[in-house]
């Protein structure tokens, strides 16, 4: 009875939203494919005139680890840009195209300032050396440091050295000042761009962002060159072999077949992410800030008439979204290793994605879907292989279109602001 | 309108350039001089001169034909597509793979161009339509980033190792059909040094009379062609705006709502005007990338910058006007795209500017001791940079001042038949009537 019951419902909700049901269907199917293929059970090949098809196969657990850690990551950085994506389109109602490279400028002014603390030395030496040029007192610790490669990030990696291992000081400074510039650019951009066009509609304020978008990026190609380069160096970079270290301690596991590799810079990343995040839920849970946000997103006017100071809200509301989104600039970096001037640029449609996903204005949702997408991104590859992975970014688009088509309320149901 | 009392010397002058096929021939002449202009400065001969010339024409002929595009979605049936550069990916690798040598690699079809570049054209608006019926019921701002993430799609599919066989991958469709002017004027079109057939002895004859070479001779006739191609697109949609499906296109860009209460259903023409733009899109990614001078196709091409541009270019001519769309393909084109390098290699030659700071601070730092030749170097150097970071600004300032761009302000009447002058039977009498019946 009872189970009868819950089908009877099951196929009553599949008649009502039979695209719905299309899409549990499909996730069904990955889903119980993926356990098969970790269990190492296939069953198959079910054959058609063009390919032959396998349920299941035998994919190591520690494979699918490793993927889904390097999805984490990719998905905290993504997640933490997209809050601020999805504040400012909920807030000011436009899509901001330019996003993506306020992510390139926190990425560059941040690693600018790390080189050159690490280049010469550490904090103290700078300061020492800063102090030596103003006043002769002390000493110079440049020695062979070329400050001019260092802040252009034109010297090579293991000659500056910036890790966190080396030189953890560094790394803190940069990220305080990729965080600082970011928010500094974006309330400049927002007096002389946004704000004289506070009323006009999206599309207008879309097309705005456009030039704004050109405008950073190849502004950044202007000071820094338009080339691709590695920044981080991994000299004594604590990395632990998780998939060793978890056979080690369970003996009774069979050894695993692939190493899952975690490195303290990727750690840093999920944890400064992670703090981040907290710290947001705990600034608009318990200040009115979150209130009025949430009150601007749903009538600006309206709330301007309640008394709530709305141009200061948006203020906050660029400090907030521009601050993590260049903190997400540094992390990606610090993760990846290597950055240029289209680094941010072609990461925006996947931050769209998390947005779209997360629901418009939500920022548990913009985190949850950064993560659904890096591990989607990451955890597609068990099924797209070899040639097939370059199919990895049109998969998680085509999610995106699927979910504006469908659900443009976000997988998560429409959850307004914070 | 002038007041008949004010009539002066100069009204003519002014009536002419009223109309619009005055505008644009008065812009392509101002264009063709500033660059033979700039050809003679930089000392180029006949054929550098027609050369440069040539390639200014051709990019603003093809940016006019893809804003036209671009104006009957966004313009008339104010669909915010920017996903431009896909749809110009498919009809030029479709017409590609239709019409190229099936020997080649990647081998096409081999079938007559004609074909192809319908096939082309036919396949950009079959993608068009299916991106369309489900995403125009979108807010403008998703169908952007729908349109924007199809186009990448396109493009990565493209790209993809996977179909390396069919599309050439990273590297391109290197397989070109062969351009119709060497079939029109070479006995054998694969090289350009073959025999001339009987038109093409006519043509290079006239051309080598100017000391101009066979190649640029037979890249200029291209080149015209492809202008005649933007007059009849150009026709086409002006005719089209006149019929009955182009005024309600009109009335939806005036007021969807008003439109919809008369009972259109303005879904149904959004869709149709997305799938025509599309066709022509695909058209101009033919004509622009799978034949021609420097033809090539790669999927890097195809990224959302070329979109971008060709936005820039319908804002500059002011969305919703068709003489605006190519005046602002052709200004972008012409003054934005080919003008900044052509003005820096005057600036270097005639300056003499050899400093070549290798960054920014290295330009920067002589300037404290009153040398700013390191600093003019450099921005020489960088000014593709520099252009794009303009053009950037530019967009910013077009849409806070001049929303409407140069043309888009003007209204036009939708009516066939002129309204001031009273065409109603009787007018006069039933007026009259009714005002008597009345009392």
């Amino acid at each position: 009875m009872e189970a009868n019951a819950t089908v009877e419902r099951g196929l009553r909700a599949a008649r009502r939203s039979p695209g719905a049901a299309v899409v549990w269907a499909v996730a069904a199917v990955l889903l119980l494919d993926l356990l098969a293929k970790l269990v190492g059970v296939s069953l198959g090949p079910l054959r058609t005139p063009w390919f032959s098809l396998w349920f299941g196969g035998d994919v190591p657990i520690s494979e699918a680890a490793g993927l889904a850690w390097s999805g984490i990551v990719i998905g905290a950085v993504i997640g933490l840009a997209s809050i601020g994506l999805s504040l400012t389109y909920s807030i000011l109602n436009f899509a901001n195209f330019a996003h993506g490279d306020y992510l390139t400028v926190g990425a560059f002014s941040g690693w600018a300032v790390t080189y050159v603390i690490a280049g010469v030395g550490g904090l103290l030496a700078l300061g020492e050396t800063a102090l030596n040029a103003l006043t002769g007192l002390g000493q110079s610790r440049l020695g062979d440091a070329d400050l001019v490669a260092l802040v252009l990030l034109r010297t090579p990696p293991l000659d500056a050295g910036a890790n966190i291992w080396l030189s953890p000081l560094a790394i803190v400074v940069g990220l305080v000042v990729a965080v600082g510039i970011t928010v500094a650019v974006a309330l400049a951009l927002d007096r002389f761009v946004y704000r004289p066009m506070r009323d006009a509609e999206g599309i207008s304020l879309l097309i705005a962002s456009i030039g704004v978008a050109f405008l950073l990026r190849y502004l950044v190609a202007f000071v820094f060159g338009n080339g691709r380069r590695i920044v981080t160096s991994t000299e004594k970079l604590p990395s632990l072999d998780v998939a060793a270290a978890v056979t080690d301690l369970l003996p009774f596991l069979a050894p695993a077949r692939s190493a899952v590799i975690v490195d303290l810079h990727e750690l840093t990343l999920v944890v400064v992410a992670a703090v981040l995040m907290v710290g947001l839920h705990v600034l608009l849970q318990f200040t009115k800030l979150g209130k009025a946000m949430r009150a601007m997103a749903d009538n600006r006017a309206l709330a301007q008439v309640t008394g709530i100071p709305t141009e200061r809200v948006i203020k906050s509301t660029w400090v907030i979204g521009a601050g993590l989104t260049g903190a997400a600039g540094y992390l990606l970096v610090l993760s990846q290793g290597g950055l240029g001037f289209q680094t941010g640029w072609l990461l925006l449609l996947l931050i769209f994605a998390a947005v779209i996903m997360g629901g418009i204005g939500s920022i548990y949702g913009a985190i949850a879907g950064g993560l659904v997408i890096g591990l989607a991104s990451r955890l597609s590859l068990i099924w797209l292989q070899g040639d097939l992975s370059s199919f990895a970014r049109p998969t998680a688009f085509a999610l995106m279109i699927l979910i504006l088509l469908f659900r443009p309320s976000g997988i998560f149901g429409g959850v307004e602001t914070a | 309108m002038s007041e008949p009392g004010t009539r002066d010397a100069l009204d003519p002058v002014r009536d002419l350039l009223a109309r619009d096929a005055a505008k644009v021939t008065v812009m392509f002449l101002g264009i063709w001089a500033l660059f033979a202009a700039f050809g003679v400065v930089l000392g180029y001969g006949n054929n550098g001169l027609l050369a440069l010339v040539r390639r200014v024409t051709f990019l603003s002929a093809v940016y006019g034909i893809v804003v036209l595009a671009l104006n009957i979605q966004w313009g008339y049936a104010g669909l915010f597509n920017i996903g431009v550069a896909g749809f110009m990916a498919v009809g030029a690798y479709t017409a590609a793979m239709l019409s190229s040598a099936p020997g080649g690699m990647p081998p096409g079809l081999g079938l007559p161009l004609p074909i192809g570049i319908l096939g082309g054209m036919l396949a950009a608006t079959v993608v068009g339509l299916v991106a369309a019926l489900p995403a125009l019921r979108l807010r403008a701002d998703y169908l952007a980033i729908v349109t924007v993430a199809l186009s990448e799609i396109i493009r990565i599919v493209y790209n993809t190792p996977a179909f390396a066989d069919i599309t050439g991958g990273a590297s391109g469709f290197d397989n070109l059909p062969t351009s119709p002017v060497n079939s029109l004027l070479l006995r054998d079109p694969s090289s350009t040094i073959s025999e001339p057939t009987a038109l093409g002895d006519v043509v290079f004859s006239f051309f080598s009379q100017f000391g101009i070479q066979r190649f640029t001779a037979i890249n200029t006739v291209y080149t015209v062609g492809v202008l005649v191609a933007l007059l009849i697109v150009y026709l086409v949609l002006e005719r089209t705006g006149k019929s009955p499906y182009g005024r309600v296109l009109k009335a939806i860009r005036e007021d969807e709502t008003a439109a919809q209460s008369l009972g259109k259903d303005t879904q149904n023409f959004k869709v149709r005007a997305f799938a025509l733009g599309c066709g022509l899109m695909g058209l101009a990614g033919i004509l622009w990338f799978a034949m021609g001078p420097r033809a090539s196709i790669t999927p890097v091409t195809f990224r959302p910058n070329i979109t971008f541009y060709i936005f820039i270019a319908l804002i500059i001519g002011g969305a919703g006007s068709n003489t605006g769309s190519v005046l602002g393909g052709a200004l972008f084109a012409s003054l934005l795209f080919e003008a900044p390098p052509v003005v820096r290699n005057i600036i270097t030659d005639a300056f003499a500017v050899s400093a070549d700071p290798a960054n920014l601070i290295e330009a920067l730092v002589p300037i404290a001791s009153g040398d700013l030749v390191p600093l003019a170097g450099f921005l020489l150097n960088n000014v593709d940079t520099l252009r794009f970071m303009g053009m950037g600004v530019l967009l910013i300032v077009l849409v806070q001042r001049r929303p409407d761009g140069l043309l888009g302000a003007r209204k036009e009447t939708a009516a066939a038949v002129p309204l001031t002058e009273d065409t109603r039977p009787d007018h006069g009498s039933a007026a009259d009537n009714g005002g008597g019946s009345d009392e």
